[in-house]
């Protein structure tokens, strides 16, 4: 317990070694509030809700969490730690967990900045704070679920802007499913059951329910089993590249 | 652990990497006291073998045992008696050496206690107050490799692998580092690797000679010494060698085959 809790200590401090943490922190605060409220218009609905904030939530986790993730395991390979990493008598899984919290915890801290919105929001009109509530949960598993995808693709190189392109690439195709374009290039040839199974896996479609204010138990287990499959997946990979 | 056990030994080791075979058939065993050099031209297998004890590779076939626990069965045991020192020595370049040191030690189980007894023993020994608060990435790279010994050192290991521990180092520095090495000895199995011979001829008690993957030489440097080809004083010598030089080049570039 006692070394899951360094791991996530000094990878979080890792975040802010560098000026990297703040300009990153300062993107998100800026590029979320900007398309809140200048592309979709938040002060023109005239509507005491945070839905337009949330609904580019995907699209920019899309490519920030993989800018947050693409470090963890690439930079390891790159500085050659992960032989010091892998070599101490403990277990892989607390470093794939407790590096994986580390970048959770940064989500969580990039969210909570975001929360002035909250309070305007609260101060222009009276907003379902449940709502909102759950629907900052839901974008915290959703990135959550982003990190797990980058910490998986962080694994397989010691480039790190491989490991941005490739959790993007992987990231995408979950925020896609649900839509046409993922799902007519499955729909010939697989049977509607693949099909189904294909869509429910979409990113938007579970957080949507969410800030429509459904929170269903479905969403919370479609997220926490996507993470804990993508890091047993990172496991493996750490194992497997032992013995290649 | 039961008496006459080697602290580190090899059972025909073998790894290959697709279809370079880098390690073929090494066997050998370290017991407590031994200081064994670790000889052979670059890509030889020397860190290939150094990796598989320490369990950051698995061998494609063969054993690995650090104080009679298997590095592949039963790796976490293994670890706990085993400092490494990788080649390169790598360390996070963002932390300090004191949060670095704390970071290793603790993550070896050393309570916050014994840590701090036991990093200021080693800031002593291995010579690191003046840099102790200073970022990794802004040491020279003598600093940074005794930063590299002091990790693998910390919890006071029975087996210690040091992967090159002089690479880089000023003459001053190498001198230290195999003082320190040889101060080390008595208590420990220590397994260097170097590709300076006058290295092994300095601190080890025994040397092993590994070309393309194979042990060619397991000796003592004196018999190492004696085993170099008798010189033709007809023939000029246009480029001086020791004669522990001379060894090394008959058994890595004749027995090899090359």
């Amino acid at each position: 317990m006692r070394s899951l809790l360094m791991i996530v200590r000094r990878e979080f401090a890792a975040y802010f070694a560098t000026p990297l943490a703040a300009v990153f922190l300062a993107v998100f605060v800026a590029v979320s509030s900007g398309m809140t409220f200048f592309v979709s218009s938040f002060f023109e609905r005239a509507q005491a809700d945070l839905s337009t904030f949330f609904t580019w939530q995907p699209w920019l986790f899309l490519v920030l969490m993989p800018a947050v993730g693409m470090r963890l395991w690439a930079e390891e390979r790159r500085l050659g730690t992960i032989e010091l990493l892998m070599t101490l008598p403990v277990s892989p899984w607390k470093f794939v967990f407790g590096k994986w919290l580390a970048a959770f915890g940064f989500a969580g801290l990039a969210l909570v900045l975001t929360m002035p919105l909250w309070i305007t929001v609260n101060v222009l009109g009276s907003p379902d704070n449940g709502v909102v509530f759950a629907s900052y949960l839901g974008a915290w598993l959703m990135a959550g679920a982003f990190l797990a995808i980058a910490s998986c693709v962080s694994a397989l190189t010691k480039n790190q802007v491989l490991a941005f392109i490739g959790a993007v690439i992987v990231g995408f195709l979950f925020v896609m499913a649900g839509f046409d374009l993922v799902l007519s290039a499955v729909r010939p040839w697989a049977p509607d059951a693949v099909t189904q199974v294909i869509a429910s896996m979409s990113f938007i479609g579970h957080f949507q329910r969410i800030t429509d204010g459904v929170f269903e138990a479905s969403a919370l287990v479609f997220f926490l089993s996507l993470i804990a499959f993508a890091l047993w997946l990172n496991v493996q990979i750490l194992d497997a590249r032992k013995a290649a | 652990m039961p008496n006459g056990q080697a602290l580190v030994e090899t059972r025909a080791l073998i790894k290959k990497f697709g279809p370079v075979t880098a390690v073929d058939g090494v066997s050998f065993r370290v017991d407590r006291g031994e200081v064994i050099g670790f000889l052979g031209p670059n890509g030889a297998g020397k860190s290939t073998t150094m990796k598989i004890i320490a369990g950051f590779l698995e061998p494609t076939s063969g054993q690995a045992f650090v104080a009679g626990h298997d590095s592949r069965r039963d790796p976490i045991a293994a670890r706990r008696h085993l400092g490494y020192l990788p080649e390169g020595a790598p360390a996070y370049p963002d932390m300090t050496v004191a949060d670095f040191l704390g970071f290793v030690s603790g993550m070896r189980g050393l309570t916050p206690r014994e840590t701090s007894r036991r990093l200021a023993e080693l800031v002593e020994s291995i010579d690191l107050a003046e840099v102790w608060n200073r970022r990794i990435e802004a040491l020279s790279k003598g600093y940074k490799r005794r930063v590299g010994i002091a990790q693998a050192l910390v919890h006071d290991p029975d087996v210690l692998i040091l992967d090159e521990p002089t690479d880089g180092l000023d003459p001053n520095q190498k001198h230290e580092m195999r003082g320190l090495i040889r101060t080390l000895a008595p208590s420990k199995a220590i397994i260097v690797s170097t590709h300076i011979l006058e290295e092994v001829e300095a601190i080890c008690t025994r040397a092993i000679v590994i070309a393309r993957g194979r042990k060619l030489a397991d000796t003592t440097p004196a018999q190492l010494l004696a085993s170099a080809p008798p010189r033709d004083p007809a023939i000029p010598q246009l480029v001086k060698t020791t004669p522990l030089e001379d060894a090394f080049r008959h058994i890595t570039l004749e027995q090899a085959g090359v």
